[in-house]
C-alpha cells in the first residue's frame, strides 16, 4: 500500500448506498405483487355484486330449479340449463379431443421420426392459436352443414347445434391434451422402455402397457386443463351452440351455456345494481369457481409426475 | 423414502409389463402381435391426421368463404349494416391496432418485470414467493370471459372508470395475457447458464447490472417470443371484449379515451351474426385478415425460437 494514502479501515461493505438497485427492486417486486392483485380484483369484483343477487334469488333455486326464465323474475332464477349446456360442450368436445390428443401425444412422443415431430408439433401449436370466432365461423357456416348431410337420419336444427360446436371445440382443445400428454410421456425415463424391448415387446406395448401406465397422471392432467378450456370457451359456443337454453342431452338441438349467457347479455348496455347486471356476476363466479377448481387439481397432477421422473 | 417407493413403483411397472408380454409371446401372438399393433398405428395416424385435417379445413374453408370479398376495400371501408357490398373493417383493424399497442406498453415492463424477480431476485422457498408462482399459473387458466368481467367491473366502471373506450379494452386485454408473458418469459430466463450471471458477479457487476447486460441479452429472444405469442392471443381475443363495449358498428376512427370503438374479432362475430350471406363472406374475409396477421406473427415467434434453441444447445 502506497505511503501517505489513507485507506480506512478495510471493510467488505459496500462503499456507498445503491439507490439505483433498491429502486429497480422495488419495480420488480411490485410487477410480481401486480398479478395478485389481479387475482384480487376479479375476486372482488365478482363478490359483491354476486352478494347483491343471492339477497334476491335463493341459493337452492339458482342451483337446482328447472324452468329457464331468461332473466330474474320474481325472486327466481337458475344456472342448471347453463351448467346442463356446459357439461354438453364438455362431454361432445372430449369425445373428440381425448382420442384424437392421446393419438397425437403417443404418435409424437413413441413413434414420430424427429423430422416428422418438427413438422406436427408446430402444425398443433398454430391450431391452437387459431382465434376462437374463426372457429366459431367455421363450425356455423361450414361444420354444420357438413355434419348435417353427413348424418341425415338426425334431427337437425338449423343453424344451430350443441353438437357441432363441441366438436369444434374438442378439436380447438386437441393441441392441449396432445402436448401436455406428450410431455408427460417424454418425462417417463427411458429406462422402462429400454427394459421391456429388452423382454421382447413391440412398440404397441411399449407405448400402451409402460409408458402411458406411468404418465397416467400427466395426462390426466393434460385432459382436465382441456375440460377448464372447454368450460370457458365463449366465442365459439355462442355462435355455434345457439341461445336456447337446453336441460336436455342432444346433439342436434341449441343450447347456452354459463360463458355465451354471459357474452350475450353483456353487450347490451345494462344499468349498474340492477338484478340483471348482478346476473353476470353470479354466473361469473360460478364459471370462475368451476374453472379454478378444475386448475388446481391438473396443478397437483403435474406435480406428481414431476416429482416422480424428474 | 420417497426414493424407495418410486422405485419399487418402477419395478412393480416393469414386472407387470414384462408378465404381460411374456404371456403373450407365450400364447403365440407376441412381439405385439402384427395385426393389433398395425390397427394400433393406424389409429395414432388417423388421430394425428384428424387434428391436421382439421387445421387445413379451417384455413382452406376461410380461405374459399371469403376470398370473393378480398380486395382494398376490405381495409379502407367502415362497416356498413345495409350495403354489405361496400362495408370494411377500417375501424375494427385500426381499434386492433391501438389495443395491441397498448398490450405491448403494458405488458413488456410488467410481465417481464416480474418474471425478473420471481426468476433473479426471489427467494423461491419463501411462502409469499410461491403464493405468486401458483396465483400466476392459475390466472392462466381462468377464463377470458372472466377477465371481461373484470374489465368492466374495474376498468370501464369502479375504479378506474375509463368508460367503454378502446384503452379500457386494452387494459383488459392486457391483463389477460400477463400470465402468458411472465411464465414464458421465466423459462427464457431459466434457460440462462448460470455461470455467465456468476462470470458478471466476479468482475464486479452488481445484481441489477448482471440482469441487465447478461442474462436479458441472452434471454430476450426467448422473451421476445412469448411476447410475441401473447399479442397474438391478445389481437384473436373477442370474448372479453364483448363486455368491455368493443361492440358498436362504430364508422369513426377508435380515439383512446374517447368514443366508441370496435375490434377485428369482435366486427367478425358481428357480421357472421347477420342473417344476409353477403355479410357471412364478409365475415369469412375478415378471418383471412386476422389469420395472415396472426400466423405472420405465430411463424416468426416459431423461427425465433427454433434459431434460440440451436444457439443454446
Amino acid at each position: 500500500m502506497a505511503e501517505g494514502i489513507d485507506t480506512g479501515p478495510l471493510t467488505l461493505s459496500r462503499s456507498r448506498p445503491r439507490y439505483r438497485e433498491r429502486a429497480v427492486e422495488v419495480f420488480l417486486v411490485t410487477c410480481a405483487i401486480l398479478s395478485v392483485g389481479v387475482t384480487t380484483a376479479i375476486v372482488v369484483s365478482l363478490v359483491g355484486p354476486s352478494i347483491q343477487f343471492f339477497r334476491e334469488i335463493p341459493l337452492g333455486s339458482f342451483l337446482t330449479g328447472t324452468t329457464w326464465t331468461g332473466v330474474p323474475r320474481d325472486g327466481y332464477f337458475t344456472v342448471l340449463p347453463l351448467v346442463t349446456g356446459t357439461m354438453l360442450i364438455v362431454f361432445w368436445s372430449l369425445l373428440v379431443a381425448v382420442p384424437v390428443g392421446l393419438a397425437c401425444a403417443i404418435y409424437l412422443s413413441e413413434y414420430a421420426p424427429r423430422r416428422v415431430r418438427k413438422v406436427v408439433k408446430p402444425a398443433l401449436e398454430i391450431l391452437a392459436g387459431i382465434p376462437t370466432v374463426a372457429i366459431g365461423l367455421f363450425a356455423l357456416f361450414f361444420l354444420h352443414p357438413f355434419l348435417s348431410g353427413l348424418l341425415p337420419f338426425l334431427d337437425w336444427v338449423p343453424p344451430f347445434s350443441v353438437g357441432v360446436a363441441g366438436v369444434a371445440v374438442g378439436l380447438m382443445i386437441v393441441p392441449i391434451i396432445a402436448s401436455v400428454a406428450d410431455d408427460a410421456m417424454r418425462a417417463v425415463p427411458s429406462g422402462l422402455r429400454e427394459g421391456a424391448y429388452a423382454l421382447g415387446s413391440s412398440r404397441m406395448h411399449v407405448a400402451v402397457r409402460i409408458v402411458f401406465p406411468a404418465a397416467i397422471s400427466g395426462v390426466i392432467a393434460g385432459i382436465v386443463l382441456s375440460v377448464a378450456r372447454a368450460v370457458g370457451e365463449t366465442m365459439v359456443v355462442l355462435m355455434a351452440a345457439g341461445l336456447q337454453p337446453n336441460l336436455d342431452f342432444t346433439f342436434t338441438e341449441s343450447a347456452q351455456t354459463m360463458t355465451s349467457f354471459i357474452g350475450l347479455r353483456a353487450t347490451g348496455d345494462i344499468p349498474v345494481g340492477t338484478i340483471v347486471y348482478d346476473t353476470i356476476f353470479a354466473v361469473g363466479t360460478m364459471l370462475f369457481l368451476m374453472t379454478m377448481a378444475l386448475n388446481l387439481v391438473a396443478m397437483r397432477l403435474v406435480r406428481r409426475f414431476r416429482e416422480e421422473y424428474e | 423414502m420417497m426414493t424407495v417407493s418410486t422405485d419399487s413403483g418402477r419395478t412393480g411397472l416393469a414386472v407387470s409389463g414384462a408378465r404381460a408380454v411374456t404371456e403373450e409371446v407365450l400364447r403365440g401372438d407376441g412381439r405385439g402381435g402384427g395385426v393389433k399393433a398395425m390397427l394400433f398405428q393406424s389409429g395414432l395416424f388417423a388421430g394425428l391426421g384428424f387434428a391436421l385435417l382439421g387445421l387445413v379445413t379451417i384455413l382452406v374453408w376461410a380461405w374459399i368463404a371469403g376470398s370473393p370479398r378480398l380486395e382494398m376495400g376490405l381495409f379502407t371501408n367502415v362497416p356498413d349494416v345495409i350495403d354489405p357490398g361496400q362495408a370494411g373493417f377500417r375501424t375494427a383493424l385500426l381499434g386492433t391496432l391501438y389495443a395491441i399497442g397498448g398490450v405491448v406498453l403494458f405488458i413488456v415492463p410488467v410481465g417481464v418485470g416480474a418474471a425478473i424477480y420471481l426468476e433473479e431476485y426471489a427467494d423461491q422457498t419463501r411462502w409469499r414467493n410461491r403464493l405468486i408462482e401458483v396465483n400466476i399459473q392459475n390466472l392462466a387458466a381462468v377464463p377470458s370471459i372472466v377477465y371481461g368481467i373484470l374489465g368492466l367491473a374495474f376498468i370501464v366502471r369502479g375504479p378506474l372508470s375509463l368508460g367503454k373506450v378502446v384503452a379500457a379494452g386494452s387494459l383488459t386485454l392486457a391483463l389477460l395475457v400477463l400470465p402468458t408473458v411472465i411464465i414464458t418469459a421465466r423459462e427464457a430466463l431459466r434457460a440462462v447458464p448460470d455461470t455467465i450471471r456468476q462470470g458478471s458477479l466476479a468482475l464486479g457487476a452488481t445484481r441489477w447490472q448482471t440482469v441487465r447486460r447478461q442474462v436479458l441479452s441472452v434471454a430476450s429472444p426467448g422473451i421476445l417470443t412469448g411476447v410475441i405469442l401473447a399479442v397474438s392471443r391478445a389481437a384473436g381475443e373477442a370474448a372479453p371484449l364483448l363486455l368491455v363495449g368493443a361492440v358498436t358498428f362504430t364508422r369513426f376512427n377508435p380515439q383512446l379515451l374517447d368514443g366508441g370503438y370496435s375490434v377485428l374479432p369482435v366486427m367478425i362475430y358481428n357480421y357472421a351474426k347477420r342473417p344476409q350471406e353477403e355479410f357471412q363472406t364478409l365475415a369469412a374475409a375478415g378471418v383471412i385478415v386476422m389469420l395472415i396477421v396472426l400466423l405472420t406473427l405465430n411463424s416468426f415467434a416459431i423461427w425465433l425460437r427454433n434459431r434460440h434453441e440451436n444457439r443454446l444447445v
